[in-house]
């Protein structure tokens, strides 16, 4: 039975972990330090525990996780592939670990040539000219890429309004150009699961003069690859906007495509998918932006500069800079990581992680394709979506496909996006799944559909096997409790006054 | 495989890329390379830098030396908290929200407010995404958003930038001469459209301010108050919330996150309850399962950007969930009792160095009254100056001023960390007496 106390309720008064090195500085009283101050009037409840204590609290918290070690995470859209430990040890050495952001520069020039050399490394790669490192995630890209089209275009004296986004994209591009004051405008998709090109043509027209940009995944977020791209790009460039490349689905293209070549204007990429960065649990990332020539003159600041063999200099002098969308100077912990993944792969070594990735998907595809309705018969890059529709007749959705397939020992897929296709599931294996592996998702996934059909109420009541069973997302909604409830207070509100 | 899907070649799963678009060359990259050969040159490109670590270390202004505790990495480096995805699978992932529900704990214990998120990216993020908030919920989304010039220099460039297309500018009323926020200027600033007033406890000069006396400011004209905090400084000081503020945000490296050259680490954010549902990222709740077994999942997503996208509250998807974690782990191992008693340790430290510093020939208080881990001084010389000569003996002197404000270019601001001994503090000062000559 799994001991589900919060490590406050483990807390005994007098217990401690903590040691406190010894300074032999005069011991001054607290009173006299901050004589005239506010000081705090009863200390924070922080738990009281041994070390051993809380060791085995956060054990056996991690029992109840499920990590890309424990098993397949063909969660669609995160491309949850493995992460290299040794992208670990080189994170954490001393050189580059214990930096501190504002010692001299000539104390950090290995620091700063790393970063040079990925921002090169990720310029050759998205086909682009200059990146900036400072986005701490993928969305914190975009909202920088839109920060950059905005001084781009005020820099040219245009003040557009719209931003173009299509049916299909990922809920932080509409919620980036808010942030970044657009108003997204949505473009439909057409049959084939594509932008459509004459729905394009229509939006530019009605909103003439007035489109910053248009943002893309490609392939998109159905796995499928825009083949009109280059007409996408000619009639927005046409329209005086730019092209923004959303790097999620990059997985796909490494090396077979560039979204510079495609007609992009900037890029962001995500290193905790593309490039192998952990994911922590929901982060840190990575979103380091690429930009065509154009835009270089707006990057955030500071500018990485190299000004000799060996030689690079913090550039803070940049008057169009759209200024600062970090401090410091990005996740660097994480871009350690991503420097080691691509440093240990090289070029052919990327192109064959997207023929893996690619092939992969395509496998899963072909195994499960009879099983759900498939919305768009279209090869498939990295990633697909099939939908479970098929499945509502037993009473079935997406959702207690996802639950039961917990029972199997396998991460579900993305449920219920894109938005576009009902029922939804998104698979992306990503390229470091064996075939083995792969046949055993495909038979979990078909023994889960066979128990749709023979006994639906064991998909909507699972999962069996976890934890905890199926978990109440209303009531935690409709009565939040989003911290841990102390005795005291308990007390407190059941006194009567 | 190839067979099993009907091609032949690798190239054919690629057909559907337009050949015009298709990248016909080979990327011009390095490598491959063996781990170990990664490793060697890792290790070269790090043996040319001096880390923290190898010299004495007086540097701060965000982030600091703290010791990280063995049990953090420890738990941070356990694969099913390092390798996961974010929770959305909350059946199979209730290690990782419990540990995140146990974080706003601690973060609304230190903050004494209502309610936290599950991290930020860094407390500068945080900052501008509280900004963001106040101008929502206040009904003023033309209002400015007016800032104590004690607040770190860098936040307040991150929360122009970000809120550059939304609202006007931040208007920044310069602090007085001892650090601290300028009471009376900030009054004369504050108006019926000011969204927020942003101060920072303490201030980026280590002053410790009246946060009581700006929140009335604030409260009086209708505006909320944004308390950007040091959480290290909360074991002694007043909380934000006690002390009437509506918003708690800041960067949590010094939490049991390494210095990583800045990053990263992680922002906290914290609110009074009324502001709940205007919260940007990720926020767990406790519920029950199926057969009332307690349980914890994402809640309130109606706020996030998967929901409501172009409305949402923000457009935040990933976070620091694992600087986080890492932070939750400290601050366990501190407990109820060591984060106080590192407070006082570290507010003894620099109140040491102070005192020795100002006993040198030339050298004035810049920051004035109690300060906790951090100050500023000014120097009979550029403060640059002597961190660069003081590099050359083993010594990170502190941050000189002027690349934020050329006036202040003989003001240098230090911190210490509870690792730094009296004898070392001592030697530091001998070296500068030495070098002011």
């Amino acid at each position: 039975m799994a001991d589900v106390r919060t490590i406050y309720e483990k807390s005994r008064a007098g217990r401690r972990a903590y040691s406190l090195p010894a300074t032999g500085v005069p011991e001054a009283a607290l009173d006299e330090l901050f004589a005239g101050v506010a000081l705090r009037e009863r200390p924070a409840r922080l738990p009281e525990i041994a070390e051993i204590d809380l060791l085995r609290h956060f054990t056996e918290l991690s029992s109840r996780d499920y990590g890309v070690e424990n098993g397949p995470y063909p969660l669609g859209s995160c491309t949850m592939k493995y992460n290299p430990k040794i992208n670990d040890r080189v994170a954490a050495l001393e050189g580059l670990r214990d930096l501190h952001p504002y010692e001299p520069e000539d104390l950090v020039q290995g620091a700063l040539e790393l970063m040079d050399t990925l921002g090169l490394w990720l310029a050759e790669i998205a086909g682009l000219s200059r990146t900036t490192l400072q986005p701490a995630a993928g969305a914190h890209g975009e909202l920088t890429g839109l920060l950059l089209t905005r001084a781009y275009h005020e820099d040219r004296g245009r003040e557009p309004h719209v931003v173009l986004i299509p049916d299909t994209a990922h809920g932080t591009n509409p919620a980036s150009v808010a942030m970044a004051g657009y108003r997204p405008v949505t473009l439909p998709s057409d049959a084939r699961g594509g932008v459509d090109v004459d729905a394009l043509r229509g939006v530019l027209a009605e909103h003439a003069g007035d489109v910053a940009c248009l943002m893309l995944t490609n392939p998109n977020t159905l796995g499928l690859f825009e083949t009109d791209i280059v007409e996408l790009a000619r009639l927005v460039h046409e329209a005086g906007g730019l092209l923004y490349y959303d790097g999620a689905n990059s997985n796909a293209v490494l090396g077979h495509s560039r979204p510079g070549d495609m007609g992009f204007d900037l890029v962001h990429l995500n290193t905790h998918k593309t490039f192998s960065t952990p994911h922590g649990g929901g982060g840190p990332g990575a979103g380091p932006v690429v930009v065509r020539d154009i835009l270089e003159p707006y990057l955030p600041t500071p500018v990485l500069t190299k000004t000799g063999v060996h030689q690079y200099t913090l550039d803070y002098d940049r008057p169009k800079s759209i200024g600062k969308v970090r401090s410091f100077y990005g996740n660097f912990g994480v871009l350690v990581r991503a420097y080691a993944y691509i440093r240990a792969l090289g070029a052919d070594g990327l192109r064959e992680v997207s023929d893996a990735a690619v092939l992969n998907a395509t496998y899963v595809a072909a195994g499960v394709r009879d099983l759900f309705d498939v919305p768009y018969e279209r090869p498939v890059m990295h990633e697909f979506v099939v939908s479970a529709e098929p499945l509502r007749q037993y009473g079935v959705r997406a959702l207690d496909v996802a639950k039961r397939l917990l029972d199997y020992g396998v991460h579900p897929p993305t449920t219920y996006f894109p938005l576009i296709v009902k029922e939804a599931l998104m698979m992306e294996p990503t390229e470091t799944e064996s075939k083995d592996d792969l046949d055993a998702f495909v038979a979990a996934l078909r023994a889960v559909v066979e128990e749709a059909r023979t006994d639906p109420e064991l998909l909507r009541t699972a999962p069996h096997t976890m934890p905890v069973k199926r978990l109440d997302e209303v009531l935690a909604a409709r009565h939040p409790v989003l911290r841990q409830r102390f005795s005291e207070d308990e007390l407190t509100a059941v006194r009567p006054t | 495989m190839l067979a099993a899907v009907g091609v032949s070649t690798l190239d054919e799963l690629f057909e559907s890329i337009p050949p015009e678009v298709r990248f016909a060359g080979r990327l011009d990259l390095p490598g491959p390379a063996a781990e170990a050969d990664v490793l060697r040159e890792l290790t070269a490109l790090a043996g040319r830098n001096r880390p923290a670590g190898s010299l004495v270390s007086f540097l701060g202004g965000g982030i600091y030396d703290t010791y990280v505790p063995a049990v953090v990495d420890a738990v941070t480096s356990r694969s099913e908290f390092l390798t996961a995805y974010t929770p959305y699978q909350a059946e199979r992932s209730q290690g990782v929200l419990q540990a995140i529900f146990e974080f706003q704990t601690a973060i609304c214990e230190l903050t004494g407010l209502d309610v936290s998120n599950a991290s930020m990216y860094d407390g500068a993020t945080a900052l501008a995404e509280a900004a963001i908030l106040a101008a929502a919920h206040g009904g003023r989304p033309e209002g400015s958003v007016v800032v104590s010039g004690g607040v770190h220099p860098e936040y307040v460039q991150v929360l122009a930038t970000e809120t550059h297309g939304l609202g006007p500018a931040p208007l920044v009323v310069p602090s007085d001469d001892g650090g601290h926020t300028d009471a009376a200027a900030l009054r004369a600033a504050v108006d019926s459209t000011t969204a927020a007033v942003v101060i920072s406890q303490p201030s980026f000069f280590g002053a410790v301010e009246d946060v009581a006396a700006i929140a009335t400011i604030a409260h009086e004209a209708g505006a909320l108050l944004i308390v950007v905090a040091d959480p290290l400084a909360l074991g002694i000081l007043a909380s934000p919330g006690q002390e009437g503020a509506d918003i708690a945000v800041g960067e949590g490296q010094s939490l049991g996150n390494y210095q990583h050259f800045g990053g990263p680490g992680f922002g906290f954010f914290a609110a009074r309850k009324e502001l709940t549902r205007r919260m940007p990222g990720r926020i767990v709740g406790e519920t029950v399962d199926a057969e009332g077994k307690r349980g914890f999942v994402l809640t309130l997503q109606t706020r996030e950007q998967h929901i409501r996208r172009g409305s949402a509250t923000s457009n935040i998807c990933s976070n620091h969930a694992l600087n986080a974690l890492a932070g939750l782990v400290y601050l366990s191992w501190l407990g109820k009792d060591g984060l106080p008693a590192l407070g006082l340790q570290l507010a003894r430290s620099a109140a040491y160095l102070r005192g020795r510093l100002l006993a040198l020939p030339g050298v004035e208080a810049y920051t004035r009254g109690p300060v906790v881990r951090e100050f500023a001084v000014r120097l009979p010389v550029a403060a640059d100056a002597l961190v660069a000569a003081l590099a050359e003996d083993g010594y990170l002197a502190g941050l000189g001023l002027g690349r934020f404000r050329p006036e202040l270019d003989h003001v240098l601001l230090l911190a210490v960390s509870e690792r730094r001994t009296r004898a070392e503090i001592d030697a530091f000062v001998e070296e500068v007496r030495l070098h002011l000559g």
